[in-house]
C-alpha cells in the first residue's frame, strides 16, 4: 500500500521557483518526480512550465530538461527516445531513463495533437503528461480546446459556447497501453498512476486537471479544494484505461458505485470567478444544464450508462 | 596554427538547478503559515500539498521560499496551521 509516509522525501522540484503562489503545475511536477525518480529526462513544450522552471542560468528542476517548440511534444519525445535507443545499442548507456513529456492543454488538445498522435501511433516509449488548466495560461488566459462551456477567458469574454474536447478518448482510440486521468486533490492516485506508467512499455498518456488560481479566479489557498470539487461534481472523472478496459478510480469510483453522492456542478462553478458572468446571465441555467449533460455524457462514454442515482 | 585560427572554448546554454530561481520567494508573502506543534498529528497532508516544496517531512516550513499561498492551512485537518499577516518593515 502506498502511503504519504512511503513517498520519497527528496525534492527534484526546487523551492523558490518562478511559479505563481498555489500553482497546480508546480505541485504536479513535484509529485510526478517523486514517482519517476532521478533517472528521468523531462521535456517541456511552451507553456507556464517553460516559465516556472526558471530562466537561464537558473533551473528549479533537478533533472535533465529540454525545452521544445509548442507544437512538437510528440515529435521531440520521439527523437529523444530514438537517441536513447541508439546510445544503448552502442553500449554508451546502461540504464534507460524514463522520458517524460510535459505539456499544457493548449500544447496537447490544440497545437500539439498531430505530433502526439504520430508518436502514439509509432508506439514511442514515453510518458506524456498533459496538465490541463483549461486555457492558455502563460499568454494570459485565452480559450483552448479544453475550456469548458461557460468559462470566461480573454477570447471568450461572454463565456465559451462550445464543448471541450475529450482528448483522453482520442488517445484511447490510438490503442496505446495506458491512458489515465488524475487530480491534485488525490495525490496518491496520481502517484500510483505515474508509477504504473513508468513500468509499461509504449506510449502512456496521463492527464491531470490543474486549477490555476489567477486564470480561474479563485484564491490560491483553494487550489486543492477546487481540484477536489471538480472530481466530486463529475466535471473531472478519475479513471484508467488499460487492456481495452476503462476502470474508474478513487473518488470517482465511489461516486459511480453510489457510495458517495455526486455533487451538483453549480457548487464547483460558484467558487470560480471565471463562471461568475455566465451564471449571472439569462443563459446561466442553460450553461449549468449543458455542463451537467457534459458530465453524464462523459460517464456514458466510459461506463456505457449513467447510474440512476447520479 | 593558422593565423586566423583562434583557440575558443565553448559556451553552454545549460541552466544549473538550485533553490531560489526567483530569489527569496518568501518575500512574496502577505500571510505567513504558522504551525502549532500541539495540534499537529504529522498526517503529512500539508507536506504533500505544498506546491513549492517548502514543508519538510518533519513539518518544518522554509520561510525563505514559502510563498504564502495558504494551501497548507486550508488542507490541514486539525487546524494546526494559521495564516498570520506578515509584518513588513
Ligand atoms: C508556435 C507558437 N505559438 C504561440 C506561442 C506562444 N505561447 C507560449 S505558451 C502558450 C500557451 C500555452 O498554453 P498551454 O499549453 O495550455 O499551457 P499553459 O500556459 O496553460 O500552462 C502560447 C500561446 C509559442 N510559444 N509558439
Ligand atoms: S498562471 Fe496558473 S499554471 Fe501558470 S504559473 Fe501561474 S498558477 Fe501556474
Ligand atoms: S503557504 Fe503555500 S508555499 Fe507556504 S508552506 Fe503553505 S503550502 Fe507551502
Ligand atoms: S496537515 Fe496539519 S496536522 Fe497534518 S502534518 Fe500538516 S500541520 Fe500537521
Ligand atoms: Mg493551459
Amino acid at each position: 500500500m502506498v502511503s504519504f509516509k512511503s513517498l520519497p522525501e527528496e525534492e527534484l522540484f526546487l523551492a523558490g521557483s518562478t511559479a505563481c503562489q498555489g500553482c497546480p503545475a508546480s505541485l504536479a511536477l513535484r509529485i510526478a518526480f517523486k514517482a519517476l525518480g532521478s533517472n528521468t529526462i523531462l521535456l517541456v513544450v511552451a507553456s507556464c512550465t517553460s516559465v516556472l522552471q526558471g530562466s537561464y542560468p537558473h533551473s528549479a528542476i533537478n533533472l535533465p530538461l529540454m525545452n521544445a517548440a509548442f507544437a512538437t511534444g510528440g515529435a521531440t519525445a520521439s527523437g529523444v527516445v530514438a537517441g536513447i535507443k541508439a546510445l544503448v545499442k552502442r553500449g554508451e548507456l546502461e540504464e534507460e531513463p524514463t522520458v517524460l513529456m510535459w505539456a499544457g492543454d493548449g500544447g496537447t488538445y490544440d497545437i500539439g495533437i498531430q505530433a502526439l498522435s504520430g508518436a502514439a501511433e509509432r508506439e514511442t516509449d514515453f510518458i506524456y503528461v498533459c496538465y490541463n488548466n483549461e486555457m492558455y495560461s502563460n499568454t494570459g488566459t485565452q480559450r483552448s480546446g479544453a475550456t469548458p462551456i461557460g468559462a470566461w477567458t480573454t477570447t471568450t469574454p461572454g463565456g465559451k459556447v462550445q464543448h471541450r474536447k475529450d482528448i483522453a478518448q482520442i488517445m484511447i482510440a490510438h490503442r496505446i497501453p495506458y491512458v489515465a486521468t488524475a487530480s491534485l486533490a488525490y495525490p496518491l492516485d496520481f502517484y500510483q498512476k505515474m508509477l504504473k506508467a513508468r513500468e509499461i512499455r509504449g506510449t502512456k498518456y496521463i492527464e491531470l486537471l490543474a486549477p490555476c488560481p489567477p486564470g480561474w479566479k479563485f484564491p490560491s489557498s483553494k487550489m486543492i479544494e477546487v481540484s477536489r470539487m471538480a472530481v466530486q461534481c463529475g466535471m473531472w472523472l478519475l479513471y484508467e484505461h488499460e487492456d481495452g478496459e476503462n476502470r474508474f478510480t478513487g473518488a470517482t469510483k465511489r461516486m459511480i458505485e453510489g457510495k458517495v453522492k455526486k455533487k451538483p456542478v453549480v457548487d464547483y462553478l460558484e467558487v470560480q470567478g471565471r463562471f461568475k458572468q455566465v451564471l449571472a446571465s439569462p443563459e446561466g441555467k442553460e450553461a449549468e444544464r449543458m455542463l451537467e449533460e457534459d458530465v453524464s455524457e462523459s460517464i456514458r462514454r466510459l461506463h456505457g450508462w449513467v447510474p440512476e442515482y447520479i | 596554427m593558422d593565423k586566423n585560427e583562434k583557440k575558443v572554448g565553448y559556451m553552454t546554454s545549460m541552466s544549473k538547478p538550485g533553490k531560489g530561481c526567483a530569489g527569496d520567494t518568501g518575500e512574496w508573502r502577505v500571510f505567513k503559515p504558522v504551525k502549532d506543534e500541539e495540534k499537529c498529528n504529522h498526517c503529512l497532508l500539508c507536506w504533500i500539498f505544498c506546491p513549492e516544496a517548502t514543508i519538510t517531512k518533519d513539518i518544518e516550513i522554509d520561510y525563505q521560499y514559502c510563498k504564502g499561498c495558504g494551501i497548507c492551512a486550508v488542507e490541514c485537518p486539525t487546524g494546526a496551521i494559521t495564516m498570520v499577516k506578515e509584518e513588513k518593515q
